[in-house]
């Protein structure tokens, strides 16, 4: 725990543990979860943060390997020493990544982030399981079912909709229950219809907005009886659950750096060996021309640090934020009585740094505004381009309807939240929500 | 402080469309000390200006120069999705009343029923005191409560779209630009460094993008066949929907018969039921009697007496001298002399100098013998 607190303290932001984390000649960035933008009036950063889940501030370890590794030159593809420089810094944070995630180092595809690892996935495997459309009886594929939990992430359930619409796979939403969770025998059903054609499952390991859990390593099991490659999106387990590929058994798992203290703009897909997805992205061919583009080499350095820090303190963080959600959920719940909290009860299938409620006659963008003007930060579900809130897809699959998806929030903790973060949500929630009932539907 | 209105309250939603007038009218609040907070309504799922699909959502151009107002100004801005209540309110209410043979303004039913109703309505409910926007036009609380008054930028002024608010929505109005013009709206948003500076105005109705507005209302209506009929009565011709047709219209009657005395002819009336379509000469749309329904008063009380005002019966028209009263809750209008192209469904709205006194919707016109000298 120690080690965790001072692990702690050396983020951006709490600025406790003295003296700059930057290297000699980087100026020093200023606090919040935004280090670099300078609020004017009326535009303030959120002095509560409770949106761990969107980004978390990236740890001072990983924010110093990102800014060393931006001030050198060298394209790891380059064959001279800067190159070489380059590409072993790259090799390095490949091994560390693959050890903190039970992959081995070639199973590493780095990729921009978390939206094109499942890109990559879900398109190069469905295209690979295919075949090429002139070649499809010669090739004895042809396989064209996608299954896919109606939950998923929208980089995911876009991606499939889109091969449904635009390659003509035949997709399959596999229903959760009320609670989120996807049982293996529903995975069963859905595949024994036609096993033979079914090219990919996708199922989310841990649900970004209720923080369901899967039962991933039984899903898995019951694709491989089938020999179905299945991908699961680990973006949000990955900082706060044990996320193994070679003991999970999934085929491919989608993970991110900005989820667990790395920067934005890197990810990987962990692909086991002998799986090998048609490329998105064509060009250098780069990652064993699976996806080509020059790699990030300071964003991955970053995604490295983070990576290790996030598998070496996985138990106690997870325990410590747990214990965080646990209050923040009792005190909601003490003043806002009605309050229904989405998901699985607090335990082993709702992340530990996940709460999320519903607030019966209220609207969810209401109650995110009132919050944000006492700079409280906090999420209605995904966001979009405009910004406006749709009624959540997540909780119409669970069951509820429109005007409870509406009237959703999300509070999500991470590797800075404070017990003074968690009450100062308890101090202004009644008032807020009453405030937003007001304001009805 | 300055103070546009006297309100007490220091908290104000400015509703920002993404244009300059809007981003200007934020910016002023928000200078003069206002606690302001940015919103760009989401009206409409139109297909070829906004984002559709999965998401339904997403206004894109507008909704993000609204932002980059916000940020240069430096208040919090979110986006307030009101699709619902616009395609409800506004869009099928401009379609219905085109159906009824009527000419609607629909940017005249969005501040009474959007703008100044639902949006307020809930800003008020969520603790704001008021709601700002970009209109041309001044709210003047000198006489104890609040009156519309006209912006000093007559060719810009929308004192007539805003006159159907009522008193109590007047009270929680701001109109920081009515005593600018256009001009140095625009010199002020470049002096503010709001990029929106020099972005065109926005002229058509905002939910067709096209501006083809009887393509529209025929991908709406469908094809509604009538007759076209001369001043005795003579069928001349025929159409496939009376929505394409406004009283007053010249252009693109195509009727195939000229007329017997070779002038010009004009769409006179629209029979609400028949879908009739009424055409002559000039001299005929010539109008001196005008009633018109659910007056709203706010810069005088409700008339006992007749009174004189000056009558505008279009945005942007000229005013008409007339002689105004109540007559079971409907409004009488007697024109001093004859106005031409007077349409059902558009407002009257009275005035006193630059002072609105009332405003009420054209139910139905009449011609006296006074119009015929």
């Amino acid at each position: 725990m120690a080690n965790l607190e001072s692990s702690r303290a050396r983020t951006i932001g709490t600025g406790s543990a003295g003296g700059s984390v930057l290297p000699a000649g980087v100026p020093e960035l200023s606090d919040g979860p935004e280090p670099a933008l300078q609020p004017r009036r009326g535009a303030a950063t959120s002095r509560v943060y409770l949106d761990h889940a969107a980004t978390t501030p990236m740890l001072a370890e990983a924010l110093r390997a990102v800014v060393t590794e931006l001030a050198r030159t060298g394209n790891p593809s380059s064959l001279h020493n800067a190159g070489r420089r380059a590409r072993r810094v790259i090799e390095e944070s490949r091994e560390q990544i693959a050890q903190a995630y039970g992959a081995r180092p070639s199973e590493v595809i780095f990729t921009s982030g978390g939206t094109e690892a499942d890109n990559l996935a879900i398109k190069g495997l469905y295209w690979a399981r295919r075949g090429a459309a002139h070649t499809k009886a010669a090739a004895g594929l042809g396989r064209n079912r996608i299954l896919a939990t109606a939950t998923e992430h929208h980089a995911v359930l876009d991606c499939v909709r889109w091969l449904g619409e635009h390659e003509g796979a035949d997709v399959e939403w596999l229903g959760v229950d009320s609670l989120g969770l996807l049982s293996p025998d529903v995975l069963r059903e859905a595949i024994e219809r036609d096993p033979g054609d079914v090219a990919l499952i996708s199922v989310m390991w841990a649900n970004n907005e209720v923080g369901t859990i899967q039962p991933i390593a039984e899903l898995a099991a019951v694709a491989a009886e089938y020999e179905i490659p299945l991908h699961s999106d680990a973006v949000q387990a990955a900082g706060q659950l044990p996320v193994s590929l070679a003991e999970s058994g999934v085929t491919a798992l989608t993970i991110t750096a900005h989820k667990i203290g790395g920067p934005v703009g890197a990810g990987a897909l962990l692909l086991a060996r002998g799986t090998e997805p048609v490329p998105v992205l064509h060009g250098g061919g780069q990652e064993r021309d699976v996806r080509s583009g020059t790699l990030d080499t300071a964003a991955i350095a970053g995604f490295a640090v983070a990576a290790d820090w996030a598998a070496r303190n996985q138990a106690d963080h997870a325990a410590r934020i747990g214990k965080l959600r646990d209050s923040l959920i009792d005190q909601v719940r003490a003043v806002v009585p009605d309050a229904i909290l989405n998901g699985p009860a607090p335990g082993p299938d709702r992340l530990a740094g996940n709460a999320h409620f519903s607030f019966p006659g209220c609207e969810g963008d209401a109650l995110l505004m009132l919050l944000d003007a006492k700079e409280i930060a906090c999420s209605t579900g995904s966001a979009c381009t405009a910004g406006v809130a749709q009624p959540s897809h997540v909780l119409l699959a669970m069951g509820a309807d429109r005007a409870r998806a509406k009237s959703s929030l999300r509070f999500s903790l991470g590797h800075t939240s404070t017990s003074q973060d968690v009450d100062a949500l308890g101090e202004v929630v009644a008032e807020v929500v009453e405030r937003a009932r007001r304001a009805g539907r | 402080m300055t103070v546009f209105n006297g309100l007490n309250g220091p908290k104000v939603l400015a509703a920002m469309s993404g244009g300059v007038d809007s981003a200007v009218a934020a910016a002023r609040a928000a200078a003069a000390g206002y606690d302001v907070t940015g919103v760009h309504l989401a009206l409409s799922a139109n297909p070829s200006s906004y984002r559709t699909g999965a998401r339904g959502c997403c206004t894109l151009e507008d909704a993000r120069d609204a932002r980059r107002a916000a940020d240069v100004i430096g208040i919090p801005f979110y986006v307030w999705d009101m699709a619902e209540r616009f395609a409800a309110d506004v869009v099928d209410d401009f379609i219905a009343e085109y159906a009824r043979g009527n000419t609607p303004n629909p940017c005249l039913r969005c501040n009474e029923k959007i703008k100044f109703a639902a949006v307020l309505d809930r800003a008020v409910a969520l603790g704001f005191d008021a709601v700002c926007t970009g209109h041309h036009a001044s709210v003047d609380l000198s006489a104890g409560q609040p009156r519309l008054v006209r912006s000093v930028d007559a060719a810009k002024d929308q004192s007539y779209v805003l006159a159907v608010l009522t008193t109590e929505q007047l009270s929680r109005a701001m109109f920081p630009l009515g005593d600018s013009t256009k001009e140095q709206v625009r010199a002020e948003a470049a002096g503010r460094g709001l990029a929106v500076a020099d972005k065109p105005d926005s002229h058509d109705v905002c939910f067709i993008a096209d501006g083809d507005t009887r393509g529209f209302l025929r991908g709406k209506l469908g094809s509604m066949p009538g007759q076209i009929v001369d001043t005795d009565g003579q069928v001349i011709g025929s159409h496939d929907g009376s929505y394409g047709f406004t009283v007053g219209q010249r252009r693109g009657l195509a009727i195939g018969t000229p007329a017997s005395d070779g002038k010009p002819r004009y769409v006179l009336d629209i029979e609400p039921v028949s879908g009739t379509v009424k055409v002559g000469p000039a001299a005929e749309l010539d109008v001196d009697e005008i009633a018109a329904v659910r007056p709203v008063w706010t810069g005088c009380p409700p008339p006992e007496a007749p009174m004189r005002a000056d009558v505008q019966l279009r945005a942007h028209g000229e005013t008409y001298p007339a002689t105004c009263w109540l007559e079971d809750g409907e409004l009488r209008i007697r024109l001093h002399g004859p106005a031409r192209g007077v349409a059902r469904g558009q407002a009257a709205v009275l005035y006193d100098g630059p002072v609105v006194l009332g405003s009420a919707t054209i139910a139905s016109t009449a011609r006296t013998q006074a119009a015929l000298r």
